[in-house]
């Protein structure tokens, strides 16, 4: 996976195009949001609507930061962003996981608003005219002098790349079956002495806290950030559309679904227009959940299944 | 703080004027929410679609909007039928409700708004009516008819859903469902078709409800997504499924976002929802008047 990633890197290098990192930091970011959604909602059945108020409170701590400190690295911020947005929904999901499922998918999803009305109104962060952010040129790093948007774009690649692998261990340790035995009869598990609301409320913390890292660059990335950009439903309906269209059940599904809906919105969005290409991921994410509930992985699954019989 | 004796009591005015708009609302989350177990998010959706409806008939062929919200009940009615039938087969039946289900009406939800967008543009709209700009004075207090006239139709349709639900056989059957869905089929009734009838009121009351939000404001595709949060707290506190738990509680969210929006300023009033939920759900998850 190291190797995939520093391919990447190399072979963007060598087009060295902006507007290719630009395009590809999109869809790396929207990777790392789909793989954090899942952690939560394809392991552990529990749907989190408010991926776009996570994301955001990453994106606003580094703006805070900036403010207050100014010379933190990007890492340091994404560090922190991860931090907030994982206690957040720590909190979130001490307060509401006790209950039934619905009940946390609702407060999640008013999260968002709430979280946008604070800070609407908290002027130190911009309050609703936005803050700039002055992105540096280019960087001296080991002596070499790098480009910032290539900077984060690297960043971004390193954290997808940690986001998958954290998935994938996830899956394949006591961890994941302890989340599989939640999404499948929650009841039963807690029979047999399962502790579930602590699994819950780990499977929250560590996706809220990938949510809030894919943020905090993103002032960085985008310059000028707003509320309205930061909590855009984009976010939400994308987070939750890509692993559903790609499979829930494995961390195959959500890279697939971002890989997929990302590329094709990077597309849409030039070719047509942007409101048209979120029509068509709603419609989308409709379609498969009624037509395909296991999502393009699902599919291939069971023809590589019919084949062998 | 100093605060002035006839704000305050405008305030609350205010706030019930409010809380009956919002009981309308939220009447149709109470049922498919409260008494089938759907939780239908896209709920708001539909209150947009109804307002944007009505603004489209009132301003091209000069129809009352409360009027107009009345003639559309039975699409609507057909609307919900049509819905709760994808919804049973593709979901209920397959025992994947909770994931799966929550992600269909949110994608409902968001391509009904990206649709408004798209035909009706992200400009505000708003309708013309003769009761939008003139007010009743009664001692102290102001009532601006846009709100007192919303307010009265939203109690209409209040009392008829609780007379509906309380008195006809229908009705009772809906509340049957609700308690349980098993001893329903044991007695040879048949729930999917209950719950049928019955969800596709609760999309019908969207329309109605539509109509009222834009005689109070000015309409625009997203405007939604505020009214999920308020919708969702006002149902949970009223306690599920019990729809005089939800007129309280809806009056009692009119009354606090009000108060809020006077003493600190409107810009604060969307987050008053949550925080009640929030409380709600930590101290007393089974609301007001829950079972």
């Amino acid at each position: 996976m190291t190797a995939v990633g520093v391919a990447i890197l190399l072979l963007a290098h060598w087009v060295g195009v902006d507007y290719l990192y630009f395009a590809s930091y999109t869809i790396l970011q929207f990777i790392v949001l789909a793989t954090a959604w899942n952690i939560l909602g394809g392991y552990c059945g529990y749907v989190n609507f408010g991926s776009a108020a996570f994301f955001a409170m990453g994106a606003y701590s580094s703006v805070f930061l900036h403010k207050s400190i100014e010379v933190l690295p990007v890492p340091a911020l994404i560090v922190m962003g991860g931090v907030v947005s994982g206690v957040v929904g720590l909190g979130m999901g001490y307060l509401t996981l006790r209950l039934r499922g619905s009940f946390f998918a609702i407060a999640t999803l008013a999260l968002a608003v709430v979280l946008g009305t604070l800070v609407v109104n908290w002027d130190y962060v911009g309050g609703s005219r936005g803050a700039y952010i002055i992105r540096p040129e280019s960087l001296e790093f080991a002596g070499l002098k790098i480009n910032y948007i290539e900077y984060l774009f690297g960043l971004m690649l390193i954290l997808a790349i940690v986001a998958l692998v954290s998935a994938r261990t996830i899956e394949r340790s006591q961890l994941g079956f302890g989340f599989a035995t939640i999404r499948d009869d929650e009841l039963a598990a807690e029979a047999c002495g399962v502790p579930t609301l602590k699994l819950k409320l780990v499977a929250t913390t560590i996706s809220g806290a990938f949510m809030g890292m894919a943020g905090a660059p993103f002032p960085y990335y985008i310059g000028y950030l707003q509320p309205s950009s930061a909590f855009g439903l984009e976010y939400a309906v994308n987070s939750i559309a890509m692993p559903m269209i790609g499979g829930t059940t494995s961390w195959v599904g959500p890279l697939v679904g971002a890989l997929l809906l990302g590329s094709a919105q990077q597309y849409a969005t030039v070719t047509i227009s942007s409101a048209v290409n979120l029509l068509i991921v709603g419609l989308m994410l409709v379609g498969f959940v009624i037509i395909a509930p296991n999502g393009i992985v699902g599919l291939v699954q069971e023809r590589l299944r019919r084949k062998r019989s | 703080m100093d605060i002035s004796f006839d704000l305050l009591i405008n305030a609350i005015a205010a706030g019930l004027l409010l809380g009956g708009f919002y009981a309308a609302v939220t009447a149709g989350v109470s049922i498919s929410f409260g008494m089938l177990d759907i939780v239908n998010i896209a709920h708001p959706g539909f209150v947009i679609l109804g307002s944007y409806l009505a603004y489209y008939i009132n301003i091209n062929f000069g129809v009352d909007p409360i009027i107009v919200s009345i003639l559309m009940l039975p699409f609507f009615y057909a609307l919900g039928s049509i819905i709760y039938q994808v919804y049973h087969v593709s979901f209920e039946k397959r025992g994947q409700d909770s994931l799966r289900g929550l992600a269909f009406f949110f994608g409902l939800l968001f391509v009904t708004e990206v649709s408004l967008i798209l035909v009706f543009g992200v400009d505000y709209r708003y309708v013309e009516a003769v009761y939008i700009g003139p007010s009743i004075h009664i001692g102290l207090v102001d009532l601006p008819l846009r709100m007192l006239v919303p307010c009265l139709a939203a109690l209409a349709l209040f009392a008829g859903i609780q007379l509906f639900i309380t008195r006809t056989f229908t009705g009772r059957a809906i509340m049957a469902v609700s308690q349980d869905q098993l001893a329903l089929q044991l007695m040879a009734a048949d729930p999917i078709k209950i719950k049928r009838i019955a969800f596709g009121i609760s999309i019908a009351t969207a329309a109605v409800a539509g109509a009222l939000l834009i005689i109070i404001q000015p309409v625009e595709p997203s405007v939604g997504r505020e009214y999920i949060g308020r919708v969702f707290a006002i149902c949970v506190l009223g306690g599920l499924g019990s729809m005089p738990g939800t007129l309280i509680a809806a009056m009692l969210l009119g009354i606090v976002e009000s108060l809020t929006a006077t003493f600190y300023g409107p810009s604060w009033a969307p987050a008053v929802a949550f925080g009640l939920l929030l409380l709600t759900l930590a101290f007393r998850p089974a609301g007001l008047l829950g079972r």
